[in-house]
């Protein structure tokens, strides 16, 4: 990676002329943050945030057997998603092991489009494509014809609308609209614990869209806010919260991997969900100060029964709160646990999720 | 966040940690290039008063939301006071890097130890190649 230029996306002017601090992220030169973390995670919170995340990929899966084909991949019931309809899904090797966790719209009866991790991209499509054998469907890589926005927050619905030509569609359904003057597939979808859509659009269009959104109150939010807001809510993050040596069932992704459609590793999926994990993904919160971080031992005495996942400082909950693979048993809700934060032992409590909760 | 600035009366260390050295004691903390690297700073827990901090070694370490970053000792001595202050309002150490934000004062063991350290134009040379 080192010797590759890292990639921009069509709104790097728009950030460096913001301040953004920019950093190497997945092969791309992307905002951690602009004014600051913790005033962009409140943002979105309580207005309106606006991220760029066009260095996610899209994959576009077309033709009269491109259902059966993403049935075939995808753990979720592919056949449930309507036209217009978003489905969340994860993608698994044989073995249960997951390569990624995607976002899939249905744009027509034979059309989707489906949102992968900047990192897993070029994997994902070629074993989309590697698989298409057999299939009616036509895989493309369609990543260079969008940029994606997030716009997030309780006011996010409302900016958003008054940029749009007509209603907003409803949560986790799409729309094409033109927003700004720009056309765009808005998804009623986001990964912040909020309301709000994701906008993606024709990379050309994006710095008017985007610059329309901070003018009518949008808070520029960068990656890092992204992170703290999806902890909070207990979203995974691929490639800390899992990989291809976890199975969905230990990563608490059981609930999206329906093994009687049949598709690649629902087998294995089926076996570990039947005879359960030695281990869970559990939330927790920190009793004590400090904040936790990957790779950090959860102890139980002085027996390792554990290791973080993520980990950071809730800027709601105002306490370090993180994700764990914990043995089984320790992975119910109220647990004592401690985490050994670079030396130093530091109590925690296994929480249920979401760790943050909106007060209503 | 404060602006940038590098004060005259301050002696430089390459970690980019600073110490105010009057007479036999001095006073530690972080410069302004390093809390802007590190971005807001969001927990600091202070050293114990009385322990020994030594010269080029860490004593200490300041988080961001999304890094841990080492703070080490420009200078050799015991720890007479902690900035408590600091534990509880982290973000002092962005917005008054060489004033609310500092961390410890010590009792230095050797004050010719300073004699090692950088002042202001030779601080500014080491950023420019950092």
């Amino acid at each position: 990676m080192a010797t590759t230029a890292l990639k921009r996306t069509p709104l790097y002017q728009e950030h460096a002329k913001a301040g953004a601090k920019l950093v190497p992220f997945a092969g791309w030169e992307m905002p951690v943050s602009y004014e600051g973390v913790r005033q962009e995670h409140i943002a979105v919170r309580t207005t309106c945030g606006a991220f760029d995340v066009s260095h996610m990929g899209e994959i576009e899966t077309s033709g009269p057997q491109a259902c059966d084909l993403l049935q075939n991949l995808l753990s979720n019931d592919v056949s449930k998603i309507e036209v217009g309809g978003a489905q969340y899904s994860v993608l698994c090797q044989d073995d249960g092991g997951i390569l990624d966790d995607l976002f899939t719209y249905r744009i027509d009866a034979e059309s989707y489009l489906t949102v992968t991790n900047a990192a897993n991209h070029e994997g994902d499509y070629t074993w989309f494509a590697d698989h298409s054998q057999g299939f009616d469907a036509e895989v493309t890589d369609a990543i260079d014809r969008y940029a994606m926005l997030a716009v997030q927050g309780p006011q996010a619905r409302g900016i958003v609308g008054d940029l749009a030509v007509a209603d907003l569609p409803k949560r986790m359904r799409t729309e094409r609209l033109e927003v700004a003057g720009s056309d765009a597939l808005v998804c009623g979808t986001g990964y912040t614990g909020e309301d709000g859509v994701e906008l993606l659009l024709a990379p050309d269009g994006a710095a008017a869209v985007w610059t329309a959104l901070l003018d009518a109150g949008a808070v520029p939010a960068g990656l890092g806010a992204r992170d703290t807001l999806r902890l909070e809510v207990c979203f995974h993050l691929y490639g800390n919260d899992m990989d291809t040596s976890r199975n969905p069932i230990e990563a608490g992704l059981g609930w999206c991997c329906k093994e009687d459609t049949g598709f690649i590793g629902a087998e294995a999926v089926a076996a570990a969900r039947e005879r359960g994990t030695e281990q869970k993904l559990a939330p927790f919160l920190l009793t004590s100060r400090g904040i936790p971080r990957p790779g950090n031992r959860v102890l139980e005495g002085d027996d390792q029964v554990g290791v973080v996942t993520s980990g950071t400082l809730s800027p709601c909950l105002e306490a370090g709160i993180g994700m764990a693979y914990v043995t089984a048993e320790l992975a119910d809700p109220g647990t004592e646990v401690e985490i050994d934060v670079r030396g130093k032992r530091r109590t925690a409590r296994i929480e249920s999720k979401p760790l943050y909760r909106k007060e209503t | 966040m404060a602006d940038e600035s590098y004060p005259e009366d301050l002696r430089y260390h390459r970690e980019h940690d600073w110490a105010r050295v009057e007479q036999e004691e001095a006073t530690f903390g972080i410069t302004w290039y390093a809390q802007d690297a590190l971005g807001e700073v969001v927990f600091y827990e202070p050293p114990q008063p009385g322990a020994e901090v030594t010269k080029d070694q860490a004593y200490a370490e300041v988080e961001s939301v999304k890094a841990v970053s080492d703070v080490y000792a420009p200078l050799s001595g015991e720890i007479v006071a902690v900035n408590d202050a600091v534990s509880d309002k982290p973000e002092l150490i962005n917005e008054d890097p060489y004033g609310d934000g500092w961390l410890v004062r010590v009792k230095l063991s050797d004050p010719a130890e300073a004699d090692a350290l950088m002042d202001v134009p030779a601080y500014r040379r080491l950023l420019e190649d950092e």
